[in-house]
């Protein structure tokens, strides 16, 4: 909507200047070239190791190779782990003419799907609630020997097979709902274009964590004095302590396949164009970037990534757009309510009667 | 310790391995033996089938997630919020009723809008301090005041209303006071204070009951959300029905004209802006037919409906009809503003409200694009 144009509410712009800050140094963030991940997690330890995270939860998801889960108060990057029957590229994965085995990972799905949705301890889920029924794990074919091949299902052949992982974190959006609607300050924009919590400013509101688009940032639950920041809102700084000495985050430093790049955004920006064209040119199509455009609903986010599927497929929002994109709508209707509350008020005393 | 949030976890779909399905027609847990699940598709309604008598609104369409786990976080809110918004509404509508009443001659009615306000306001002042992770820390809201943060205007919108709500009700108090204090400066205050500290307050009034529906809307919960456009009318009839309803109860029927008239009002903008709200909103209405949130939402509406057949028909000739369709209103208001609640809670909880809603904009008209 046009009539916002002026406003640094929405639209393009370079976040730091935007703020208040004069002589910003060139807008920091990761470029996570989901393409070459591993999954081996080292940027997740490295950023609870680096960050003092408290323990997130000691659960086996069951679903993937993730164990994590999602983003929160206390995991601030995620490697999100996507089994596909889909073939990666001109990749080969061999199993082509192989029988198909039975469908194990329901069993797992079914297990960590109970997980999920059980009542939880303080630890997690409270595992007696499990509800692994007939269909659960009782029923697992463990291939015991029989007179066809171990495992084969009705002569199914295996289809395309490939994995997708992606260090999923907190995208320092250009516009950041968690900042425009934090009522304390405690969220602020640095010098480096991101976004950061002031922990000794929150107060616990959570209005950051439903504002976000992307569900990323989360009030970290946990009692006062035993859990460190308990009740306070929590994400990803893009260790601004490091970035203050020179140093590149935690996580982009331990990466062992440069996966996730730090640096320059408008640098990321050129290196990352480049990366696609290559990989299309490797003939992987479904390359394609996420969060790089200035002109998305968030303005452009400061970590942005390379995705081989639907942003979905990795849990993250097809088409986000900052909430406070509309606020000035919302004012508007808000207010023209109130107006018609309070003549309402005045007819129902003019209007006679007793 | 375990502090994965309320909305990203413990609320996984109700079918084992829903993120698959891929491009299956039967998202049945057994029908779904592909290798690997993450990431594939699942139909709309995959997870709602039956568990919970959610009726499909839209045909089928297919949507993928990420294990069917939410994209967008539930706030980390408890029942203190929709409280809030409830006895917020009450307040915003008795002040308007006590000055009202207070210009017409009519002093048990502004006597009952001066305490009901008091009462709604320091009521949900504790609400909004008790659901704060660090409660001791409220006064970090007044560090700054930010356009962008409904809940920073909300804080100093009642910063200002507050103290005009409560010197109004101390007003009601002088005749009670001991006639040296009543006669002496304190008494000369709350006489003299009472009036326009009353009218002042039911000016800040209706913006205090209408500002809650941006508090809900300015969130990536997909149905509070999509709601923006209507939820302040909603919220205002609400407060209206419900702080009339609260006047017809406290107040004797031959003085409670106005309080009903609010309340009609109120119920029928209510009732009226909920129906086309609804019929705006899409897939992203769903939540408010679903679930607990569904039952909320229904109870709501046949309480308020009750309340204004009752009001019309007796709340002006006996006091008992008056005392039950005020409490009707009271609570049809409370049921709906935890029916949205807990719906907006819902719509974050299932991947399925952020994803289509998303997806369906792009089909038409490409990405969001501010350039
Ligand atoms: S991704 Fe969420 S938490 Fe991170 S800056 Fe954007 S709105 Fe804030």
């Amino acid at each position: 909507m046009s009539e916002r144009g002026t406003t640094s509410w929405y639209g393009p712009l370079d976040p730091a200047p935007d703020a208040g800050w004069t002589e910003a140094p060139p807008r920091k963030g990761f470029f996570t070239d989901t393409s070459i991940c591993i999954g081996c997690k080292a940027c997740e330890v490295a950023c609870k190791e680096w960050n003092a995270v408290p323990e997130d939860g000691l659960l086996m998801l069951g679903s993937s190779y993730d164990n994590t889960g999602a983003l929160g108060a206390s995991t601030w990057r995620h490697v999100a782990f996507i089994e596909q029957p889909k073939a990666l590229g001109p990749q080969e994965a061999g199993f082509a003419g192989t029988a198909a085995g039975p469908p194990g990972s329901d069993v797992l799905n079914r297990t960590a799907d109970s997980a999920l949705t059980g009542d939880r301890t303080a630890l997690g889920t409270d595992s007696s609630r499990l509800e692994v029924g007939p269909a659960g794990l009782g029923a697992v074919d463990l291939g015991m020997p029989s007179m066809t091949l171990p495992g084969s299902v009705d002569g199914a052949q295996r289809t395309d097979f490939r994995w997708l992982m992606a260090s999923d974190v907190c995208k320092h959006c250009t516009h950041a709902g968690c900042l425009d609607v934090c009522p304390t300050g405690a969220l602020f924009r640095t010098e480096f274009g991101t976004v950061v919590v002031q922990d000794d400013i929150c107060n616990g509101c959570g209005y950051c964590v439903p504002a976000c688009p992307f569900g990323v940032i989360d009030r970290r639950a946990g009692e006062k004095g035993v859990t460190k920041n308990a009740g306070i809102a929590q994400k990803c700084t893009l260790c601004y302590d490091r970035l203050g000495d020179g140093l590149q985050p935690a996580c982009a430093k331990a990466c062992p396949t440069t996966s996730i790049q730090f640096g320059d955004l408008d640098e990321l920006r050129e290196r990352a164009e480049k990366r696609v064209e290559q990989m299309h040119a490797q003939g992987i199509p479904s390359a394609r970037l996420y969060g790089e455009d200035p002109c998305d609903g968030v303005g452009g986010v400061g970590a942005f990534f390379l995705l081989l599927d639907e942003p979905e497929v990795y849990g993250l929002p097809p088409d986000p757009v900052v909430t406070t994109r509309d606020l000035p709508a919302m004012w508007k209707k808000a207010a023209l309510a109130a107006a018609t509350m309070l003549a309402g008020a005045v007819a129902v005393f003019v209007g006679g009667g007793s | 310790m375990n502090d994965r949030p309320a909305g990203a976890l413990d609320e996984g779909p109700a079918t084992p391995g829903a993120a698959e399905a891929v491009g299956t027609s039967d998202p049945g847990p057994a029908a779904t033996a592909v290798v690997g699940s993450g990431g594939g598709r699942r139909r709309k309604g995959g997870r709602g089938r039956g568990e919970r008598g959610e009726q499909p609104m839209v045909p089928p369409a297919e949507f993928t997630s990420y294990y069917g786990r939410p994209v967008v976080k539930a706030a980390p809110w408890e029942h203190d919020i929709p409280a809030y918004l409830f006895l917020g509404g009450v307040a915003a509508g008795s002040s308007l009723l006590s000055a009202g009443a207070d210009l017409t001659g009519r002093p048990a009615l502004r006597r009952t809008g001066r305490f009901g306000a008091l009462v709604g306001l320091a009521l949900s002042m504790i609400a909004l301090v008790r659901d704060l992770g660090r409660p001791e820390r409220f006064h970090h809201m007044l560090r700054v005041a930010k356009p962008t943060s409904p809940m920073s205007v909300g804080t100093w919108m009642l910063t200002l209303y507050g103290p005009l709500a409560a010197l109004a009700a101390a007003g009601e108090l002088r005749p009670f006071l001991p006639p040296r204090l009543r006669d002496g400066r304190l008494g000369r205050v709350l006489g003299g204070g009472a009036r326009p500290a009353g009218l002042t307050a039911a000016v800040v009034a209706p913006a205090i009951a209408s500002y809650t529906a941006v508090l809900l809307s300015n969130t990536a919960a997909p149905t509070w959300h999509a709601a923006h456009r209507h939820l302040p009318f909603v919220f205002v009839g609400s407060a209206s029905a419900a702080s009339g309803g609260l006047g017809m109860m406290a107040t004797p029927v031959s003085e409670a004209g106005p309080a009903r008239r609010l309340a009609l009002g109120g119920a029928v903008l209510e009732l009226a802006v909920e129906h086309r709200m609804e019929a705006a909103m899409g897939i992203t209405a769903e939540p408010l037919h679903a679930g607990h949130a569904g039952m909320l939402m229904r109870a709501s509406k046949a309480l308020t409906a009750a309340g204004v057949v009752g009001t019309a028909l007796v709340g002006s000739r006996s006091r008992a009809g008056a005392l039950a369709s005020g409490a009707a209103l009271l609570a049809g208001s409370a049921c709906l503003r935890f029916g949205v609640f807990e719906a907006g809670q819902a719509s974050a909880r299932d991947p399925k409200y952020t994803v289509v809603p998303q997806r369906e904009r792009l089909e038409r008209g490409g990405p969001t694009r501010s350039a």
